[in-house]
């Protein structure tokens, strides 16, 4: 289901042939990877994204090194917004870190399906340890439809190279941001607040293709306000525990049941 | 704004790594460490991603519910109106992420200009 997906993101890549002699220095595979990153819609979608994270920052009264450490280290749209909502909001530090760990979950699953696609019988672990911090959804998305088309034993510095220059453009994309939130009017500014949840939404919506991943979206949303009526401070943990199971629940009756 | 609000101070930089960067950094390292021996179509993690969307959802959710900053200056039917116009013209355009983007701001900012 997922790569239907690909398929209709996937525009022939321009990259050289398999066999070119373009592909023989790491380098020149890592300077590949960077130019990637103009090769692909998302690169829009995450500048917008990491745009709203900076105003978002700004007005929840963090400073600008505290946003671009949080893109630099925790490289994880959804986490830093939780971190930066829940901290804004008065969360304690336990609290925080319970729901961005339950949320950093489906890195799990990610790493796990997009490190044998680099991998060759004589890569040593720590050589994968970059790449995997690089992993999110954008990055794992793009080495579904990139790495085909490079060779095996380069595609570790490919992904680095990708992952430096998706890492590059959200860090601009954050101090843009944080100074448009700084210094634009009220309303401009709540227009760049208001991208983070729009662009989330919907990109979050196109990627599901069965029907558990639109009932737990819906569902999230839906149970969210009611969960917030609880005030336990674990609020988007709670309406996120219960939506995603009854998702799973509808999975499990139309698929493992039948 | 000054040299020192742009750096901020150090106990939220420590903040950012205990509650931020460890509790997100663990799974991809787990991943790295243990990925070899897991079937990635288990049921577990059909769960996994399922409570990960929701908890996203949520978050957008949040966002819009309870806006911070500058984005509590827009009346909640606004706010509300834009992510239901956004989601109309996602659909409508066959899930244009950047056509629901654009419909959703223009929402929100026509009417903010209506309401004066």
């Amino acid at each position: 289901m997922r790569s239907r997906f690909f398929i209709q993101a996937g525009r022939p890549v321009a990259l050289p042939p398999l066999d070119s002699p373009q592909w023989q220095s790491p380098w020149r595979a890592f300077a590949w990877g960077l130019r990637s990153i103009t090769q692909t819609i998302l690169t829009i979608v995450l500048f917008v994204t990491y745009l709203g994270i900076g105003a978002l920052a700004h007005d929840s009264h963090f400073s600008l090194l505290w946003a671009l450490c949080s893109t630099l280290f925790v490289w994880a749209g959804p986490a830093q917004i939780i971190l930066i909502t829940t901290l804004g909001s008065g969360a304690t530090v336990i609290q925080s870190a319970i729901a961005v760990t339950v949320s950093a979950i489906r890195l799990f699953p990610m790493v796990v399906s997009v490190l044998p696609l680099m991998r060759t019988p004589t890569t040593k672990r720590r050589e994968l340890v970059f790449a995997a911090h690089l992993t999110a959804v954008t990055l794992w998305v793009e080495c579904h439809r990139f790495l085909p088309q490079v060779p095996r034993k380069r595609r570790i510095a490919f992904v680095q190279g990708l992952g430096c220059g998706l890492v590059s453009v959200c860090l601009t994309a954050n101090t843009v941001g944080y100074f448009l939130a700084a210094n634009l009017t009220q309303t401009l500014g709540a227009a760049i607040l208001l991208l983070t949840p729009l662009s989330f939404l919907f990109s979050t919506a196109r990627n599901s293709r069965e029907v558990a991943d639109v009932v737990a979206l819906s569902l999230g949303i839906l149970l969210y306000p009611l969960a917030a009526k609880m005030n336990s401070g674990l609020d988007i943990l709670v309406s996120g525990v219960v939506a995603g199971t009854i998702a799973y629940g509808v999975h499990w009756w139309r698929e493992v049941r039948a | 704004m000054s040299f020192a609000q742009l750096i901020g101070d150090w106990h939220a930089l420590a903040v950012l790594f205990v509650a931020g960067v460890v509790p997100n950094q663990i799974w991809r390292m787990l991943g790295l460490w243990f990925g070899g021996g897991i079937d990635e179509g288990s049921e577990l993690l059909v769960w996994v991603r399922a409570v990960a969307t929701a908890i996203l959802a949520g978050v957008i959710a949040q966002i819009v519910v309870e806006p911070p900053g500058a984005l509590a200056s827009v009346p909640d039917v606004l706010r509300y109106g834009a992510v239901g116009a956004g989601l109309v013209v996602f659909l409508l355009t066959r899930r244009s992420i950047f056509a629901g983007v654009v419909a959703g701001e223009v929402f929100m900012l026509a009417g903010k200009w209506w309401l004066g």
